[in-house]
């Protein structure tokens, strides 16, 4: 897949189609790598990867890079692609300045789960059908690739391109997924019990604001907790409740537009499940306005800030007499 | 740095018994930024408007607080008190302590600390007012009247009779409403048609009126003084302007079969017709849902017949644009669907009608000639019940009733016994009802001679059960008088149901359309229930007739006239004064994501590419908000749906509000 991917690059590089690459990056490690943009041809054989470990939603780079001059080429993989149209729909990507591979995906690893099985010091992984062939420092391991999969991908929502100029691999469908078991068991819970589960989550952040930097969603000139005006501006918690405004508030301004895409607890560096609080609010959507998936097309307006003349005058949730 | 004056209004005892005003006024001194505070028993009267600009003048106050009632009442007041010494209207904020606190309170304590704090919550936003100016606002000397009954008929007329143009919207084919299909009118009398008819001439001949018939109100845009209306007028098959209404062609036509509307579908019409003799516009429309041709592409003979050509079966539905500076929504009523009460039999029998089709029955115009006949078998009825209140007072979980009067039924039901009585001395009448209610210029002189001179049986009580029996033809029913305590037996031929009233189906959509409130009967919600009666609480749109609760005619005619009285002072002006308190975005904050433009119900955002400066002298162009400071209306919904906080709304900035909630609850 690799190999194909940089061939591809490079022809529509060659052909003037496109002038650099955005992609992913080798690092240090296998488990390491970084999203990248590559302009030259020797550049992308030399350090363009493509393996079980490129979980990073490139779709966000494209607000920057589709503002320079020329045509940027850019890879993803289904879930990438929900973003890219939401992007899209908030006029954040120029279109005729990308152009779009989708490449198919059967989700990706998180290293923590290696760690957790206590596999550490790793110092390659190789994917031979279905099995990571692990070579450590103390000796060899196998680990089934499902064992080893992100809980995003275990619980896949699609493995359907929303969109792309081209396809590379297969094309799937939207798919059936227990995403919303895990918020399911959270409604169950006591309000103590909730309360004390978020606390004990959210008490570990650090305001590093990766989930922020990181979130396809997260693309305002200026956001509330830079803005010294906004009343909101800090960047360290000075209490346990400013750890929880912090993200309360951002699962809200992302409402309505966040694609589950799930990047917010991949790059926590204290592993907070934070996109249980986007599911949360997707899965109320479903309930009490239809199913709406955000990015599913360009143009689609969230039910949160939609209102027309065909629709009753009373949204869905008055007439059901109010959430629970 | 601010200086506040604070004023704490007594209201007589509305505010000062619940509240201890002089203690809030006490309070005041410790608020920062406060100077000078005081109490008075009337802060809107003229002395006390003096004391506060003279406080203003004496202590050089910035900005003003009063506590007293709902801005409602009096803002306005002392806005203009503070403006006419020069302060910036804008700089006062009123503390509602009557509304939101002294009348809903019963404690003195408990009344005067929340009074305090809302004083509070006052000042805090006080310091952070800045001055607004309006902006003026040009006016469409144009007025639009939805619905051709005769509240949009008189309100047209009025509106005319002040020299504007006016268009009227009905949606069928001709105006004249519910009182064109009455027979005679409470407690008068007079003939329905005899006096609703020359109305109708007037509006048709009036040079200022346009008729729009047949035609819907599709889309409402804009906002007092500038309302862009779209307008469709649905395709009638036939050239309004060809077309002389000889009724050649309803004659020739030979689907005769069609339900007639006008009749209440007690007889049958033709295919293409006029709804009524004194139909205005007299104009014949074909109805698409039966004609031959249009449906199977045989017949044709309308335009054989018709001398001057004006069918035309390749007629589309067109839609109109339009500009007005006013609107009167005039959108009636129709008879509340009562099948769902099986017990009355109403759709088992047929000779179990509602009273509007009982009018059609006595009419001179109706299916029978004026001849009253039961529909099921063309004989007269000698016996006949009358019952009250079907579906009107009644608790909506029963049945889904309404639980308001209709107001008119009692009075109509006086008339229909009264009439019957008159024309056939021989006919027995019941009226069963709950109250007979008669409050109204010689209507309970006219109800009293239904009992005395005419002797109706008036019953107190209820039908519990009207059974059909098909060999005998007699309607049995059985009742319950609540004087005597005994249940009654009335074989009767006939019964008439006075049906709830409800308003328009098309009530909600064009609510919706015009922003406009409504109650949960679906009635259009005055401004006022008191002191704005014909207006509604969006500006520009006024109110007529049952669309805004059930009222008989001469009650619909004066509040008609009325709301053409509002709009005639609307169109009279050459410029509005805009509202001040509107949305703009921060363009440096604006990340164009257009979230904005699509909550807003005005249509009042749009987007712009524009050119910012960066750092290093390169610039960058993006895309951001714009709000059109003439159509907003400064209801905020952009405002809290702005994920970056770009947009806010003068004079009641997110800092202000921030203001007030922390000074209440820190």
């Amino acid at each position: 897949m690799q190999e194909e991917l940089i061939k591809r690059a490079v022809e529509l590089m060659e052909d003037g189609t496109v002038n650099r690459v955005l992609g992913w990056q080798k690092g240090q490690f296998v488990y390491d790598i970084t999203p990248a943009v590559f302009t030259s041809a020797d550049e992308l054989k030399e350090n363009f990867v493509y393996n079980d470990f490129c979980g990073d939603n490139l779709s966000k780079y494209l607000k920057d890079e589709t503002e320079k001059e020329g045509k940027v080429l850019v890879f993803l993989k289904p879930c990438d692609t929900y973003s890219f149209n939401q992007l899209l729909t908030e006029y954040k990507i120029h279109r005729e300045n990308v152009y779009a591979i989708g490449i198919e995906c059967y989700g990706k690893a998180d290293v923590e789960l290696l760690r957790r099985k206590g596999i550490d010091g790793i110092l390659d992984v190789k994917n031979e059908n279905g099995t990571l062939k692990i070579a450590t420092i103390y000796g060899d391991e196998e680990v089934p690739m499902m064992e080893a999969m992100a809980e995003r991908c275990v619980n896949c929502k699609s493995k359907k391109h929303v969109a792309y100029d081209e396809l590379i691999g297969e094309d799937g469908e939207v798919l059936d997924s227990n995403r919303f078991d895990m918020v399911e068991k959270l409604e169950q819970m006591s309000a103590q019990e909730r309360f004390d589960f978020w606390q004990g989550e959210l008490s570990r952040c650090i305001r590093c604001n990766a989930c922020r930097n990181v979130c396809p969603a997260c693309t305002c000139e200026k956001c509330v907790f830079d803005n010294p005006d906004s009343g909101l501006y800090n960047k360290a918690a000075a209490d346990s409740f400013e750890e929880k405004m912090f993200h309360i508030i951002r699962a809200y301004h992302v409402a309505g537009r966040c694609t589950d895409c799930g990047e917010c607890s991949r790059v926590c560096p204290e592993h907070i499940p934070l996109h249980l609080l986007n599911r949360k609010f997707i899965k109320d959507y479903n309930e009490l306005y239809g199913s709406f998936m955000a990015g599913a097309e360009v143009g689609q307006v969230s039910p949160m800030v939609d209102f027309t003349m065909d629709n009753d005058a009373e949204p869905s949730i008055v007439q059901k007499g109010g959430a629970e | 740095m601010q200086r506040i004056g604070v004023f704490v209004c007594h209201c007589g005892t509305n505010i000062a018994a619940t509240v201890d005003v002089e203690a809030v006024a006490e309070a005041a001194k410790s608020v920062p930024g406060v100077v000078f505070s005081a109490d008075y028993p009337y802060m809107c009267s003229e002395s006390g408007q003096d004391l506060v600009k003279e406080s203003v003048q004496k202590y050089n106050l910035t900005n003003v607080v009063i506590c007293s009632c709902s801005p409602r009442m009096h803002e306005k007041t002392f806005r203009k008190a503070v403006e006419s010494i020069g302060m910036n209207p804008y700089m006062l904020e009123i503390a509602n302590i009557r509304e939101q606190c002294s009348w809903v309170h019963k404690d003195k304590e408990e009344g005067t600390e929340k009074a305090i704090m809302l004083m509070k919550a006052a000042c805090a936003k006080a310091t952070l007012n800045t001055p607004l100016t309006p902006g003026m606002l040009p006016v469409t000397k144009r007025a639009l009247v939805i619905g051709g009954g005769i509240a949009g008929m008189q309100a047209a007329l009025d509106i005319a009779e002040a020299g504007y143009e006016v268009d009227i919207v009905e949606q069928k084919p001709t105006i004249g409403g519910k009182m064109a299909q009455l027979d005679k009118t409470f407690p008068t009398l007079d003939c329905s048609s005899c006096i609703v008819t020359p109305k109708m001439v007037d509006v048709g001949q009036n040079d200022k009126i346009r008729i729009l018939s047949y035609s819907d109100v599709e889309e409402v845009k804009g906002y007092i003084g500038n309302f862009d209306v779209k307008i469709k007028r649905k395709a009638r098959y036939v050239d309004e302007d060809k077309c002389t209404g000889c009724g050649l062609c309803t004659e020739k036509c030979p689907m005769k079969k069609v339900p007639n509307e006008w009749n209440l579908e007690l007889d049958t019409r033709s295919c293409v017709y006029i709804p009524f003799a004194q139909a205005v516009p007299k104009v014949a429309t074909i109805d698409p849902r039966y004609c031959l041709k249009l449906n199977k592409g045989t017949c044709g003979i309308c335009s054989k017949v018709c001398g001057v050509g004006a069918i035309n079966y390749e007629a589309k539905d067109e839609i109109i644009e339009e500009k007005y500076g006013a609107i009167v929504a005039a959108t009636g009523f129709e008879i509340a669907d009562i099948s769902r009460y099986d017990e009355y039999a109403y759709g088992q029998s047929p000779d179990v009608v509602t009273s509007l089709e009982y009018e059609r029955l006595m009419s001179a115009a109706g299916p029978f000639g004026g001849h009253l006949l039961r529909p099921s078998d063309h004989k007269e009825p000698k016996k006949i019940v009358f019952v009250q209140c079907v579906g009107s007072r009644e608790e909506e979980s029963c049945k889904g009733g309404k639980e308001y009067c209709s107001k008119v039924c009692c009075m109509y039901t006086a008339k229909h016994a009264i009439l019957t009585k008159d024309h056939y001395p021989d006919t027995d009448i019941y009226v069963f009802y709950i109250d007979v209610r008669t409050p109204g210029k010689l209507f309970d002189e006219f109800y009293r001679r239904a009992v005395e001179q005419y002797g109706v049986h008036y019953i107190k009580g209820a039908v519990g059960k009207v059974t059909p029996h098909k060999e005998t033809g007699k309607l049995e029913v059985q009742g319950y008088d609540m004087i005597l305590n005994e249940q009654m037996h009335i074989d009767a031929d006939m019964v008439v149901l006075a049906a709830a009233v409800e308003p328009s189906h098309t009530a909600r959509r064009m609510a919706t359309m015009l922003t406009a409130p409504m109650d949960n009967n679906d009635f259009f919600t005055e401004a006022h229930a008191k002191l704005r009666p014909v207006e509604s609480a969006t500006a520009g749109v006024f109110l007529a007739g049952m669309c805004q609760g059930p009222k008989d005619i001469p009650e619909t005619v004066s509040q008609a006239s009325a709301a053409a009285a509002k709009v005639i002072g609307v169109l009279a002006k050459d410029q509005l004064v805009g509202n001040p308190c509107i949305a703009h975005p921060d363009e440096l904050m604006c990340n164009g994501c257009s979230q904005c433009a699509g909550v807003c119900p005005y249509g009042a955002i749009t987007y712009v590419e524009k050119e910012f400066r960066m750092p290093n002298r390169t610039t960058k162009m993006r895309r951001v908000a714009q709000v059109n400071e003439a159509v907003c209306q400064g209801c905020g919904a952009c405002t809290v749906t702005c994920p970056s906080g770009a947009m806010d709304l003068r004079g009641f900035s997110n800092n202000e509000i921030m203001a007030e909630v922390d000074a209440l609850c820190l």
